[in-house]
């Protein structure tokens, strides 16, 4: 009754091409942009947006880029901090020798940056699958953080040995260093997310990502129908990495502030990963669900003994968490494959129906 | 021209000029591939049985030695806690089998692979909340072994080993021996060859799937158990246990996922040439290569051998 597309006729070609066909779907993504813009700028804590929005954009743009790999193009990769690296340090390294350049360029330089390290590191995917490509990302996991750890070229000589976002601003308004408004930096964390999700969305229902998915399904049937496998995989790994980059970048100049390569260690790709396959693998909602979970069970686990009268040491909830991460993602695995994102599906078929019995 | 010295041949004369330093390095670099090889043993026994490439391999070595020592320091006797933690890995593979290989079946395997990255962050999470997550000493001597240095007159001076580290090959390689009996010559072990061979080949002559997956998993605790003591003898039982064998992953890649010998082979070539890259080429880098050296080597190892020095070649053409 309320979620129904009966009557919604598509007279020309380009509306029925349109990225959301239908009309309840186009008014929640309308609402649902309107409140992301206005409602947390508006109402929301300084904490809110610090600790729980802003690591909710930036996670969901990491896992958007994974799921591009591994829901769309089917190819395990365990390296995903390593590439959130290679943002973070390549927006570091290009901010500092051009103090001048809009820092929202910054951003999309170091992506490509992390693209063309993505690049290198996918090459091994077009002889290897499964979990030899995965034992082969980590190989990108350990090297990357190692070779940032390392040379000292890589943050600027300073003996602390971490990188700190300067001051920049976008506009005449200040968006990264210690000086810029939480609201600013949640600003620009969705604007990006916002762009690079239209972008994503559209790249996969359209030729590139259909050749992606036939990669994933069956390789041998791909090639026979002229997808080259060299070309595709790579650039699964090049848009896949790009995305992580800029994540990486939003990671430590809108969120941290500062950080070194702990920040960006294995369970980090790990975190990223579960968001993935919680959140729904070959969905680009799913990402954002995940993200919104992973971001939020920490948040849940440290407030619900509270609520209870309980105190938890912290060291046990830290264990707690894993636990129920781990678990979770057992649950999820037998329980629901495709995530969050199948159940908001089954949602939407209830309501089609809802409140009539047929 | 200093660095190109440095890394082309600066270290080749500090090897030759100093050929006893040279073994020392090797051996040390054997006995730590002994430990690597103890840990992909298991992956290679679960992989063969079920396919199932099990990444919680690790873990279940920290969760072992973890539960050893937390009965030893509840006043266990050594030997009794470790028959108690022999039941208890051989209850955690029943368990596992149950909730999530049984409902997992026939998924990709994929999906059971990241079923296992699951099953990896609960044990670490249910080991360190029931034994707390501390750094313990393991105490060796009890089980009989004692942790002194062995000097060895070669040539001209002398090397130093570990008497941790031989008994650990020993070890390793009584346990070789035995997981080959036991697949060999014992009906549970030809059932299990069985399985590898073909699951439903095996069903069909009136083999239990799932008691052989308890089995498989039982066996993979085990090694799990002697893995984790040793690792605990040598760097005390604690979090980072479960990194450390991380580190099996590239010994499988080089030994291939489906041998047993290829285990052993491979863990020592990582282990020697890890230890060899530290000592001459790290210096020329900054040091620290160990954590990435490894997996290099892997790697470029795939792209020319990608099955693995012993692996089963799979032909795929795409």
């Amino acid at each position: 009754m309320l979620y129904r597309e009966a009557g919604q006729f598509k007279a020309s070609y380009a509306a029925d091409q349109a990225i959301f066909p239908i009309l309840q779907d186009r008014w929640i993504v309308i609402v649902a942009l309107i409140a992301a813009f206005v409602l947390p700028t508006a109402f929301a804590s300084d904490y809110w947006l610090q600790a729980v929005l802003i690591p909710f954009l930036i996670y969901a743009l990491a896992a958007l880029g994974l799921n591009l790999l591994l829901g769309y193009a089917g190819q395990l990769s365990l390296g995903t901090g390593g590439f959130m690296a290679v943002g973070a340090y390549a927006t570091f390294k290009l901010t500092m020798a051009f103090p001048g350049l809009n820092i929202l360029v910054v951003f999309l330089l170091a992506g490509l940056c992390a693209a063309l390290v993505g690049l290198v590191f996918g090459i091994p995917s077009l002889r290897i699958k499964g979990f030899y490509l995965a034992v082969a990302t980590l190989a990108a996991q350990f090297f990357l953080l190692w070779l940032f750890n390392k040379v000292p070229w890589f943050v600027d000589y300073a003996s602390s040995g971490t990188i700190t976002a300067p001051p920049r601003s976008v506009f005449g308004v200040m968006v990264t260093g210690p000086a810029a408004s939480s609201a600013a930096r949640y600003f620009v964390a969705l604007s990006m997310v916002v762009l690079f999700a239209w972008m994503a969305k559209n790249l996969v229902r359209g030729r590139i990502g259909r050749s992606w998915m036939a990669i994933r399904d069956m390789d041998v049937a791909a090639e026979i129908i002229g997808i080259k496998p060299l070309p595709t995989k790579l650039l699964a790994f090049a848009v896949s990495s790009f995305l992580i980059g800029i994540a990486g970048a939003e990671f430590i100049f809108l969120y941290l502030g500062s950080a070194e390569t702990l920040a960006f260690d294995i369970n980090v790709s790990f975190l990223v990963l579960f968001m993935v396959i919680l959140g729904g693998l070959g969905s680009i909602l799913g990402s954002f669900l995940g993200a919104g979970f992973i971001v939020l069970i920490p948040i849940l686990l440290a407030n619900i003994p509270h609520l209870l009268g309980l105190s938890m040491p912290v060291d046990i909830q830290k264990d707690v968490e894993l636990m129920v991460f781990g678990g979770l993602i057992i649950i999820f695995l037998i329980l629901e494959p495709h995530g969050l994102a199948r159940l908001w599906q089954i949602g939407k078929e209830k309501l089609r129906l809802w409140p009539f019995p047929h | 021209m200093d660095f190109l010295h440095a890394i082309l041949t600066g270290p080749l004369t500090d090897i030759a000029t100093d050929p006893v330093f040279f073994a020392e390095v090797v051996l040390g670099g054997l006995m730590a591939g002994v430990m690597y090889s103890l840990v992909a043993l298991g992956f290679v026994l679960i992989f063969k049985a079920s396919g199932v490439f099990n990444f919680a391999q690790g873990v279940m070595v920290l969760f072992s030695a973890l539960t050893l020592v937390g009965f030893r320091e509840l006043g266990v006797p050594m030997y009794l806690s470790l028959l108690l933690t022999v039941a208890t890995m051989v209850i955690l593979a029943i368990g596992i089998e149950r909730v999530v290989l049984r409902p997992l079946v026939n998924q990709p395997d994929i999906i059971l692979f990241m079923a296992t990255i699951g099953l990896t962050f609960f044990l670490e999470g249910l080991g360190q909340i029931l034994w707390g997550s501390d750094v313990k000493v393991l105490p060796i001597n009890e089980l009989g072994i004692y942790d002194g240095r062995l000097s060895l007159k070669v040539g001209g001076g002398s090397i130093l080993i570990s008497q941790l580290d031989l008994t650990a090959a020993v070890v390793a390689t009584l346990l070789v021996a035995f997981l080959a009996v036991f697949f060999q010559k014992t009906r549970v072990g030809l059932a299990l060859r069985a399985v590898a061979d073909d699951h439903q080949g095996a069903m069909s002559v009136g083999i239990a799937l799932k008691n052989i997956w308890v089995v498989v998993w039982a066996v993979a605790g085990f090694v799990a158990i002697v893995a984790g003591v040793m690792w605990g003898a040598k760097s005390g039982v604690q979090f980072s246990l479960a990194l450390i064998a991380l580190k099996a992953l590239p010994v499988l890649i080089l030994g291939g996922f489906t041998s047993v010998p290829g285990a052993i082979v491979g863990g020592l070539i990582i282990g020697v040439g890890e230890k060899i890259a530290e000592v001459y080429w790290g210096p020329a880098v900054g040091g620290a290569i160990e954590n990435w050296f490894a997996y290099v080597l892997a790697l470029i190892f795939l792209l020319f051998r990608p099955q693995g020095l012993f692996g089963e070649r799979i032909i795929e053409r795409v």
